[in-house]
C-alpha cells in the first residue's frame, strides 16, 4: 500500500452526511425521521446481495447498461488534438443517465414499503425516467415542474402524461427547477407516511447525495473498464456538465484517486457569467443552505436565492450537489463555464459530425472539449459524458436558431 | 430570569394559554408591519413570532409564501427585521419576540453577528425551520451565550427514539407542528394533539405551543385547553395579503388584523375558564 492511497478523494460523506463543511441535514423536522429512516434502509440494501442482483438485472435488460463508449472519431479529427470518447448514457432507455438512479431508488421505495412516489423535474429527463420506473413498478407518481419548464419541455410533459404521472405546474417563485423542488420538498412534509421523494439531483439532504451518486457512479466504474480495454489505460481528462450533478458525480467519482486524470464540471454561464443570467453555482456563487444541503448557491447579499439562467433547462438552477461544492475547494475537481451560444454551436456540431444529437445539457460538456482538444497531445484521451440525448430540445434550439418547426 | 421564562411563569400563576400571533416583518411594507407589531400586545399577544421573509420558504404553505414574497418586494431582509425588533423595544421591554425563518439569510448575514445583533434589538429566541438538532450547534453555541433561546420543533413524525435529540438544547418552549405538513394548508387535529402534548410534557418541563392549522378563535380556545400557547400565522398574514390586495388603507389594514388578533386572544384568554362554577 503506498502512502498516497490514504489520502482518498472518496470517503465521504462523514456520518452526518457532510463532505468537509458541505452537505448535512437542513430540512424540517417533520422529514428528520424519515431521512434516518431511509439512511438505514439504504445502508441495509447496500449489504443485501439481492438488492444489488435485482438493481443489476434492471439495469441490463430495462435501461440497456452497460452504455457503449464511443470514439468520436470525426469530432476528434475536425479538433485535431485529443481523442474524443463519448460515454454514451443517451442511449439509456428513456434518453438520458437520470434512469440509473431512479431504478435504485424505487426499489428502495418498495423496500421501505412506500406506495407513492413524487419527484421534481427540471428539463423533464428526470421527470420522465421517475414516471418510467413509476409505471414499471406500478406505483402512482406525481411530478413537479415549474410553469416555465412545462412550457419549453412540451414533448416530455405528455411523456409523463403518458407513462401515468401527474404533472403538477408550479407557479411559484421563478416557476423552475428550485420552486419545484420546493414543492415537491411541501409535499413530502404533508405525506411523508406513505410517499417516497426520488431526487433526481445528487444535492438535497443527506442520504440523497451519496445516494444518487452511488447510483450513478455506474457510469464511471463502467466507462473505467470499457476505456482500459480499448485504450489499455486511464484517460487524461474526463469532462461532464454541472447543473446539480449527478451525471458528473457518477463519471467522476470511480477517478476521484487517481491522480493522473483531470477531472472537469461544466457549469452554464447562460449569456455569460458577467451578466446576471446564468447559472454558474460553483464559479459565481458562494455557500449557502437551500434544499436541506450546505453548498455553493446563486444568491443574493442577503440570502435571497436568485434566478439562475441557462438555454438547457436541467442546468437552470441556482444550487449545486454539496459533493461538487467540496471537489471545488479541495481543488480536485476544476469547475469550467460554457454559454448557451457555445453549447448550441456544440450541439450543431456534434449532430453534423457524428450524427448524434446531444442534450443542451451535455452540449456544455462537448463545448467544453472543442475548447480545450485542439490544444492537447493526438495521443491523449478525453471522455465526455454525453448524459442525454437532445430529441427533448429541437424546439428550444430552433427557437434560439430563429428556424422554425 | 429571560422575558419568555417571565412570561410563561406569569400565564401559568394565572391559569392562562399564551396567544402567539406570527406576522412577517415587512409584509406587505416595513411601516405597516411595525404599525401591527407595535399594537400586538395590547390585542392580546403573550409572545410574537416575527417571520423574517426567505425566497424559498419550502416548509410553508401558500399563505406565508406568499407573505414572505410581499416583504421581499418591499425590501424587507434581516437588517430591517432587527430594526423593527429594536424599534419594538424602545416601547415595550416585556414582550417576548421569536424569530421565526430559514437559514440561509441568516447564514448570509453571519451567524455570529446575527446573534450579537439579534441580543442588541432585544430578540429571545430563534426558530430556524431548517436547522434541526443536527446542524443548529453553529447558532445555539453562540445564541445560548447571548441569552437567547433556541426553540425547537416537535412534529407528529417524532416519535419516542427521536424526542430526546430535539429536546436536547431546546429553550424557550418547545413548537409543536400539530399537522405532518405545511403551514396553514390542514386543520388543527385536536384529538392528535392533544395526545402529542400529554406524551411530550413527559420528557420536558418547557412550556408547549401548538401551531399550524389554527385558524378560528374556537381552534384557538381548544389548543389553550391542551398546550401552553396557541400559534396563528397563516390565518392572520392572509388578512394582510388580502388587504393589501384589495389596496385597503394602512390605517384600516392595521386595525383590522389587530381586532383579528384581539378574537383570537381573548379566546385563547378565556379557554380555561369554567363556567358555571
Amino acid at each position: 500500500m503506498t502512502l498516497t492511497s490514504l489520502n482518498t478523494y472518496r470517503s465521504g460523506p462523514d456520518s452526518g452526511g457532510h463532505f468537509g463543511t458541505f452537505g448535512g441535514r437542513y430540512v424540517a423536522e417533520t422529514l428528520m425521521p424519515l431521512l434516518l429512516q431511509l439512511e438505514q434502509a439504504y445502508a441495509d440494501a447496500q449489504k443485501d446481495p439481492a438488492f444489488q442482483a435485482e438493481l443489476d438485472h434492471l439495469l441490463k435488460h430495462y435501461v440497456g447498461r452497460p452504455s457503449p463508449l464511443y470514439f468520436a472519431e470525426r469530432l476528434t479529427a475536425y479538433l485535431g488534438g485529443a481523442k474524443i470518447y463519448l460515454k454514451r448514457e443517451d442511449l439509456n432507455h428513456t434518453g438520458a443517465h437520470k434512469i440509473n438512479n431512479c431504478i435504485g431508488q424505487i426499489l428502495l421505495a418498495r423496500r421501505m414499503g412506500k406506495t407513492r412516489i413524487i419527484a421534481e423535474t427540471g428539463a423533464g429527463q428526470h421527470g420522465v425516467a421517475t414516471a418510467t420506473v413509476s409505471a414499471r413498478f406500478g406505483y402512482p407518481c406525481v411530478v413537479y415542474m415549474g410553469e416555465v419548464d412545462i412550457e419549453r419541455q412540451k414533448p416530455n410533459v405528455f411523456r409523463m402524461n403518458l407513462l401515468g404521472a401527474e404533472v403538477r405546474g408550479v407557479s411559484s417563485g421563478s416557476r423552475t427547477l428550485k420552486d419545484a423542488m420546493n414543492e415537491a420538498l411541501r409535499d413530502w412534509v404533508a405525506n411523508v407516511h406513505d410517499t417516497f421523494y426520488i431526487i433526481g439531483s445528487a444535492a438535497g439532504p443527506h442520504p440523497y447525495p451519496a445516494m444518487v451518486r452511488d447510483f450513478q457512479a455506474v457510469i464511471g466504474k463502467e466507462m473505467r473498464e470499457q476505456i482500459l480495454e480499448v485504450e489499455g489505460r486511464l484517460p487524461d481528462m474526463l469532462i461532464a456538465c454541472v447543473g446539480g450533478g449527478s451525471n458528473a458525480i457518477g463519471m467522476f467519482h470511480p477517478f476521484l484517486d487517481d491522480p493522473d486524470v483531470a477531472i472537469c464540471g461544466v457549469e452554464a454561464a447562460g449569456e455569460g457569467v458577467d451578466t446576471p443570467r446564468h447559472a454558474a453555482t460553483i464559479g459565481k456563487g458562494t455557500p449557502g443552505v437551500l434544499h436541506g444541503a450546505r453548498s455553493y448557491l446563486l444568491q443574493d447579499q442577503d440570502g435571497q436565492i436568485a434566478e439562475a439562467h441557462s438555454i438547457s433547462a436541467g442546468l437552470d438552477y441556482p444550487g449545486v450537489g454539496p459533493e461538487h461544492s467540496w471537489l471545488k475547494d479541495v481543488g480536485r475537481v476544476s469547475y469550467q463555464s460554457v454559454t448557451d451560444a457555445e453549447a448550441l454551436d456544440a450541439f450543431q456540431k456534434l449532430s453534423s459530425l457524428e450524427g448524434i444529437i446531444p442534450a443542451l445539457e451535455s452540449s456544455h460538456a462537448i463545448a467544453h472539449a472543442m475548447r480545450v482538444a485542439p490544444s492537447m497531445r493526438k495521443d491523449e484521451v478525453i471522455v465526455i459524458n454525453l448524459s442525454g440525448r437532445g430529441d427533448k430540445d429541437i424546439f428550444t434550439a430552433a427557437d434560439a436558431l430563429g428556424k422554425k418547426i | 430570569m429571560s422575558r419568555l421564562e417571565k412570561r410563561f411563569a406569569q400565564l401559568r400563576a394565572a391559569d392562562r394559554a399564551a396567544f402567539v400571533p406570527f406576522l412577517t416583518a415587512g409584509d406587505p411594507d416595513a411601516e405597516t408591519a411595525f404599525a401591527i407589531l407595535e399594537k400586538l400586545p395590547e390585542a392580546g399577544a403573550d409572545v410574537i413570532e416575527l417571520g423574517m421573509p426567505f425566497s424559498d420558504p419550502m416548509a410553508d404553505g401558500p399563505a406565508i409564501q406568499a407573505s414572505s414574497m410581499r416583504a421581499l418586494q418591499a425590501g424587507m431582509n434581516v437588517k430591517g427585521t432587527l430594526a423593527m425588533v429594536a424599534r419594538f423595544r424602545e416601547r415595550d421591554n416585556t414582550t417576548p419576540i421569536v424569530l421565526m425563518g430559514y437559514f440561509n439569510p441568516i447564514h448570509a448575514y453571519g451567524v455570529e453577528r446575527f446573534v450579537q445583533d439579534a441580543a442588541r434589538a432585544g430578540v429571545d429566541g430563534f426558530i430556524v425551520v431548517d436547522l434541526g438538532p443536527s446542524e443548529d450547534e453553529v447558532l445555539r453555541t453562540p445564541a445560548n451565550k447571548a441569552d437567547i433561546d433556541i426553540i425547537r420543533l416537535a412534529t407528529p413524525t417524532t416519535d419516542a427514539a427521536r424526542l430526546p435529540a430535539v429536546l436536547d438544547g431546546a429553550g424557550g418552549y418547545l413548537y409543536y407542528v400539530s399537522v405532518a405538513g405545511v403551514t396553514g394548508t390542514k386543520n388543527v387535529p385536536e384529538e392528535e394533539v392533544r395526545v402529542a402534548v400529554e406524551r411530550i410534557r413527559k420528557s420536558t418541563n418547557l412550556p408547549c405551543a401548538v401551531g399550524f392549522g389554527i385558524r378560528t378563535p374556537e381552534q384557538a380556545a381548544a389548543i389553550a385547553r391542551i398546550a401552553d400557547a396557541a400559534v396563528v400565522g397563516s390565518a392572520i398574514v392572509s388578512g394582510i395579503g388580502a388587504g393589501a390586495t384589495a389596496g385597503t388603507p394602512r390605517a384600516q389594514l392595521v386595525e383590522e388584523t389587530l381586532s383579528f388578533c384581539e378574537s383570537l386572544a381573548n379566546a385563547v384568554h378565556k379557554a380555561r375558564i369554567k363556567v358555571g362554577v
